[in-house]
C-alpha cells in the first residue's frame, strides 16, 4: 500500500508539472506574447507604440527568456503569489478566495444531490428490471444525460423570471456572512448539474447492480439461505455501489468544467465566470492561473479517487 | 461481418448493396431505439447538408419590421431581437454545429487511433512517455482545455474545431491502446511476427482492424460530447463567432439582451442540441451492443 501511494503521488507531481508546461506553452508561445494578445494589431483593444510595448514588456518581465519566465512564474505560484489582474490590479488570490467557495459549494451540493436522486433510481430500476418502472427510469436517465446543463439552467431561469419575476442575487455572498443569499445563489446551478450527474450515476448504478447480481457469490449467499434483504444489502449493494460512489469523485472534477457554462447561465459569481471574463478581457495572468487552479484541483481529485479506490479494492494495489 | 465482405467479392457491387441493407436490417432488429435514433441522425445530417437551400429566409438577414415576433404562421419559431428568423437560424446552426463536431471527432479519432495502436503495440519507452503526455491532456475538464486552446489560437470556426478535437484525443488513445494491448498477445500476431513481418505491417494489417469496432462506438458517442462542447463554448461567446448562427451562440446573448427573455429563443436551439445529443447517445449504445456485446458497460 505504501509503495502504491508513493508511486501514485510521484505520478501526480509529474502530471502537475506537465500541466504547468502545457499552460505556459499555450499562453506564451502560440499567439506571440501576452501583450500582443492584448494590444496586438489584429485583435488588440487599442494600439501602443513600439516603444510603449517594449517598456511594458520590460516591466512585466516578458523580455526575459521563456525558461526564466516559466521559472519565475513557478516560483511566484510556489510562494502563493498568483499575480494580479492586468486591468484592475486586483490580486488573483483574492479572486480565488472570494469566488472559489461558491464554485466549490455548487460542486459539492450537486454531487450530493446526484447521489440522492441517482442511487435510488438506479437501485429501483435494477430491482424491477425490464418492468415499466425500469423503462420509465431509463427514459429519464437517457434524457437527462443528453440535456446540456447550461440549457436546463437557462430554461429554469427563464421560468422563474417569467412566472415569478424572480432572479437570484448576482453579487458574492458567502455562507458565513449571508447564508440565505448564498443558498439562493448555489441552489439553481446545483440542481441543474445534480440532475445531469444523477442520471449518469443512476445508469452506472443500474449496470453495476445487474452485473453483481449475476456473480457467483450472490448465488452462494442466496443458496445458503440468507434472506433476500440481507443478500441485497450486504452482498449486492455494497459491492456494486462503492465503485459508483468513487467514480462520482471523478465526475465532480468534470463538473468543474461544465460549471463554467452553468455559472454563466445563472450569472453565478464563481470561478468559471471569473475565467470567462478573464478570457473576454484577455487578462492573461488571470487565465493562466485560473486554468492552472482547475488543472491542479483535477489532478488532486484524481489522486484522492485512486487512493480511495485502492483502499476499497485491494486488487488495484498489487498491479 | 468479415465473412459477409469476403462473400461479396464474388457478388460484385449489387452484393455490397444487398449486404449493406442486410447490416442495417440486422441492426434495426437488434435495437428499435438505435434504429430510430439512426433515422433521426440521418434527418439531421440531411438538414445540415441542405441547409443553405432549405432555410425559408436568410438566417443573417435582419428584419426590423418583425422584431421579437413570437412563433406564428410567418415565423414558425419566432424571430430574435434583430428580426432574424429563428427557424432559419436553427437550420443554419445545424450545419455549423454538425460540421464543427464532425470534423473535430474525425481529427481526434484519427490521431487517437494511430497513437493508441502505436502506444499499445510498440510499448516500451514510447508508451511510457505517451502515457505521461496523456495524463496531462486528461487532467483538464474538456471545456477548460478547449478554453485554454481557444485563448492560444484565437476564436473562429476552425480553431474551435481544433480545440474540440484536442479534447477528444486522450480518451480515444486510452481506449484504443487497451484494445491494442490485448490484440498484441494473440496468436496470429505472434505468427505474423514469426514469419518476419515488420511492426508497421503488423500494426496496419493485423492490429488496427481489431480496433475499428471500438473506434466506431467511441466516435458515435463522442459526437454527442463534441456537440455539447461546441454548444457550451459558443454559448460562452468563445466558439463560433457571430453573426454565423450555431446552436450554442444562439443561446448566448439571450439572457443579457433583456430582463424577460423571449422563451422561443431559449427553447428551440436547446431542443435541437438535446435531440441531436440524445440521438447520438442512443445510437452509440445500440451500436456498441450490436457490434460487440462484450463491450457493454466498458466504453462509457
Amino acid at each position: 500500500m505504501q509503495r502504491y501511494i508513493f508511486r501514485r503521488l510521484l505520478l501526480a507531481v509529474a502530471t502537475v508539472f506537465g500541466v504547468t508546461i502545457l499552460i505556459f506553452v499555450a499562453m506564451r508561445i502560440l499567439p506571440g506574447d501576452p501583450l500582443e494578445m492584448i494590444f496586438g494589431e489584429n485583435i488588440g483593444i487599442y494600439l501602443l507604440t513600439e516603444k510603449e510595448l517594449q517598456d511594458s514588456r520590460k516591466s512585466l518581465g516578458l523580455d526575459k527568456p521563456l525558461v526564466v519566465q516559466y521559472l519565475s512564474w513557478m516560483a511566484d505560484v510556489g510562494r502563493g503569489d498568483m499575480g494580479s489582474s492586468f486591468w484592475t490590479d486586483q490580486p488573483i488570490s483574492d479572486t480565488i478566495l472570494r469566488r472559489g467557495p461558491v464554485t466549490m459549494q455548487i460542486g459539492i451540493l450537486s454531487v450530493a444531490l446526484s447521489w440522492l436522486v441517482g442511487l435510488p433510481v438506479g437501485i429501483v430500476a435494477a430491482a424491477w428490471r425490464n418492468s415499466p418502472i425500469d423503462y420509465i427510469a431509463r427514459f429519464f436517465i437517457t434524457l437527462f444525460m443528453a440535456i446540456p446543463a447550461f440549457w436546463l439552467g437557462l430554461t429554469a431561469i427563464l421560468c422563474t423570471v417569467l412566472f415569478f419575476s424572480y432572479k437570484p442575487p448576482i453579487t458574492v455572498h458567502q455562507m458565513w456572512t449571508d447564508p440565505w443569499k448564498n443558498f439562493q445563489i448555489i441552489l439553481g446551478p446545483s440542481i441543474v448539474m445534480g440532475i445531469g450527474l444523477g442520471a449518469s450515476i443512476a445508469r452506472m448504478a443500474r449496470t453495476q447492480l445487474l452485473e453483481v447480481y449475476r456473480e457467483d457469490y450472490v448465488r452462494t449467499a442466496r443458496s445458503k439461505g440468507l434472506r433476500e434483504k440481507t443478500v441485497m444489502w450486504r452482498h449486492v449493494l455494497r459491492n456494486a455501489l462503492l465503485p459508483v460512489i468513487t467514480v462520482s469523485g471523478l465526475q465532480f472534477a468534470f463538473l468543474l468544467g461544465g460549471s463554467v457554462a452553468v455559472e454563466r447561465a445563472f450569472s453565478v459569481p464563481g470561478l468559471g465566470t471569473a475565467l470567462v471574463f478573464g478570457i473576454e478581457e484577455r487578462d492573461w495572468m488571470v487565465i493562466q492561473n485560473l486554468v492552472l487552479l482547475y488543472g491542479v484541483v483535477f489532478v488532486i481529485i484524481n489522486l484522492v479517487v485512486d487512493l480511495a479506490y485502492a483502499v476499497i479494492d485491494p486488487r488495484i494495489r498489487y498491479q | 461481418m468479415s465473412q459477409g465482405i469476403t462473400g461479396n467479392k464474388q457478388r460484385g457491387v449489387s452484393g455490397y448493396i444487398v449486404s449493406f441493407f442486410g447490416v442495417i436490417w440486422r441492426f434495426a432488429r437488434s435495437s428499435i431505439l438505435g434504429f430510430a435514433s439512426m433515422i433521426v441522425l440521418i434527418i439531421v445530417a440531411v438538414v445540415a447538408i441542405l441547409a443553405p437551400y432549405i432555410t425559408p429566409t436568410d438566417p443573417l438577414l435582419a428584419n426590423y419590421r418583425a422584431l421579437l415576433e413570437p412563433p406564428g404562421a410567418d415565423f414558425p419559431m419566432g424571430t430574435d431581437g434583430l428580426g432574424r428568423d429563428t427557424f432559419s437560424r436553427v437550420i443554419a446552426g445545424t450545419r455549423l454545429s454538425l460540421q464543427v463536431s464532425f470534423v473535430a471527432v474525425v481529427v481526434s479519432k484519427i490521431i487517437g487511433f494511430s497513437w493508441g495502436i502505436m502506444s499499445g503495440y510498440l510499448g516500451g519507452r514510447f508508451d511510457i512517455y505517451s502515457q505521461r503526455v496523456l495524463d496531462v491532456l486528461i487532467s483538464f475538464p474538456s471545456v477548460i482545455l478547449a478554453l485554454l486552446l481557444l485563448v492560444a489560437l484565437g476564436s473562429g470556426t476552425g480553431t474551435v474545431t481544433l480545440a474540440i478535437a484536442a479534447t477528444g484525443i486522450a480518451g480515444t488513445t486510452r481506449i484504443i491502446r487497451a484494445v491494442a494491448l490485448s490484440v498484441k498477445e494473440m496468436d496470429y500476431v505472434l505468427a505474423a511476427r514469426t514469419i518476419g513481418a515488420n511492426p508497421t505491417r503488423i500494426m496496419l494489417q493485423h492490429v488496427s482492424p481489431q480496433c475499428i469496432a471500438p473506434l466506431v462506438v467511441v466516435a458515435s458517442t463522442s459526437l454527442g460530447g463534441a456537440i455539447f462542447t461546441e454548444a457550451a463554448l459558443s454559448y460562452l461567446g468563445l466558439g463560433v463567432p457571430p453573426p454565423q448562427p450555431s446552436w450554442g451562440n444562439m443561446l448566448g446573448g439571450v439572457l443579457v439582451a433583456s430582463f424577460k427573455p423571449p422563451w422561443w429563443l431559449v427553447a428551440f436551439p436547446g431542443m435541437a442540441i438535446t435531440i441531436t445529443i440524445l440521438a447520438f447517445n442512443l445510437f452509440g449504445d445500440a451500436l456498441r451492443d450490436h457490434m460487440d456485446p462484450r463491450l457493454r458497460g466498458k466504453l462509457e
